[in-house]
């Protein structure tokens, strides 16, 4: 039975139980996967699954009221952010139901974008997209076209370590049991550039924000929302001016708010219109967390986030160095 | 020293900041570098603060509490430790040199070790200069920097 079915079959299992079912169905165009929320047996037809399947749904969990019954459905990297919210005890463990597959990997749409333009295609006129394997066959006007998978995998896939999901109620498809290596080789990569250099990267990238906050509002760990400090007047931590220190605080403010927190679904880069490689400022704290505390987020539903403990003797800081 | 810069200083209201003080009340010369905001508790500190201030135009940020386990709110220090020993390592990322930022521990009665670290703290931001300011043309600051020291 293909995974589609097995998961709609799943899914209408738990679903008188459940308030909703947050799934994916079809987007706007045939390159889009679109949230849906499925309330009854009739929606299970809007279900997708596919590697269009880019939003983390587990952000919408804290949209919802802790008592409601949610059902959601996951990636391995999304199933992250559920741990991790579990953790911090913003949603409750008996009003969630988890539904896992094996993830092969989503689709980095501005790659497939670059890919068409080489082929002198455009995206937007896609009509109609199929994976296969290896391969991904897209049409526009009536011509088809081929590209290889391998370049289209976003970047989180191509360093993917939890391609199952590493908690759910319902498993759905046959384990991949695959784990890429993640050396943090990006961060590492861009540290190695001189000081000045850096700088002048985050100034370049940061001078095209436009303040929309997407980043935040699609992060399913930002849940502060309305008290967001980066909108607050008093304190007032980030003005209404539109120059580039105003907007990388923001970006401070959010690596620093994620820092042993975040679980690298990549949505804040993802969710970003004018595409500012955000990430890389999580990885970077990640990358720090793994070393100092050998903790990774959302892995683990009884672990207390690092920054929220400590130990009297600290085994790798040095503290006393300077 | 040359020209003085601008360092800002979080200090920790029942050791630091008593410390600050002993050293006054002993007469031991310091550096006039550092500018003082005196905190409850080095818990108190929230790493934008040290963020802010970097990128705000300050050239070095020194927090300095109360020695691990003699928190006056017995764990605060604990919990700052990790977070600060983040930002100190977040910095390189954004292009900040780490060594503009340290935080270090100092009791109300270590007046001469309040010296030693200012002292040392500020001598090391001289080294590394005046801070480039982010969201700041290069070029345009170099300028205005050496019709600054002409």
């Amino acid at each position: 039975m293909p995974i589609l079915d097995e998961l709609k079959a799943a899914i209408a299992k738990r679903l008188p139980e459940l308030d909703v079912v947050i799934g994916w169905g079809k987007g706007f165009d045939a390159l889009h996967h679109t949230p849906v929320f499925i309330t009854s047996e009739a929606d299970l037809d809007k279900l997708e699954l596919g590697p269009l399947s880019v939003q983390n749904l587990a952000t919408y969990l804290t949209r919802y009221p802790k008592t409601k019954k949610i059902g959601v459905v996951v990636k391995g990297c999304d199933s992250r952010s559920v741990v991790q919210l579990l953790q911090e005890k913003l949603i409750n463990r008996e009003n969630v139901v988890v539904f896992g597959f094996p993830c092969e990997g989503v689709v980095d749409l501005e790659k497939v974008k670059r890919a068409l333009e080489g082929q002198g295609m455009e995206i937007a006129r896609v009509s109609e997209a199929t994976f296969q394997g290896e391969r991904c066959t897209l049409t526009t006007g009536g011509k088809a076209g081929s590209l290889p998978m391998a370049d289209l995998w976003a970047d989180k896939c191509n360093r993917c370590q939890y391609h199952d999901a590493v908690m759910s109620d319902e498993f759905v498809g046959q384990r991949l049991d695959r784990k890429a290596e993640d050396a943090y080789a990006d961060v590492a990569a861009f540290e190695a550039k001189p000081l000045a250099e850096r700088q002048a990267f985050w100034q370049e990238q940061m001078s095209r924000c436009i303040r929309c906050y997407a980043c935040r509002n699609a992060c399913p760990l930002c849940v502060c929302r309305d008290q967001c400090i980066a909108q607050t007047r008093e304190p007032n931590w980030v003005s209404q001016r539109t120059g580039v220190e105003e907007k990388f605080m923001f970006q401070m403010i959010h690596a620093s708010h994620l820092a042993g927190r975040c679980t690298e679904c990549g949505e804040c880069e993802r969710a970003c219109p004018v595409g500012i490689p955000i990430l890389l400022l999580k990885r970077k704290n990640n990358k720090e967390v793994l070393e100092l505390f050998d903790y990774r987020a959302g892995i683990d539903p009884e672990a207390k986030p690092p920054l929220l403990a400590f130990k009297v003797e600290e085994e790798k800081i040095n503290e006393r160095g300077w | 020293m040359s020209k003085e810069l601008r360092i800002i200083g979080f200090l920790c209201n029942w050791c630091s900041y008593g410390g600050a003080d002993t050293a006054g009340v002993g007469r031991f010369t310091q550096p006039t570098d550092l500018r003082i905001v005196r905190l409850p508790c080095s818990g108190r500190i929230d790493p934008l603060f040290v963020l802010k201030t970097l990128t705000g135009g300050a050239d070095g940020v020194l927090v300095s509490g109360c020695h691990p386990r003699d928190c006056h709110y017995s764990e605060g220090n604990f919990y700052a430790r990790r977070r600060l020993e983040m930002v100190k390592r977040f910095l390189p990322v954004i292009g900040i040199d780490p060594g503009r930022f340290e935080y270090t521990w100092v009791s109300a009665s270590e007046g001469q070790r309040w010296q030693t670290v200012v002292r040392g703290f500020t001598e090391q931001i001289h080294a590394l200069g005046p801070i480039q300011r982010f969201g700041k043309d290069a070029a345009a600051t170099a300028a205005q920097l050496a019709a600054s020291h002409a």
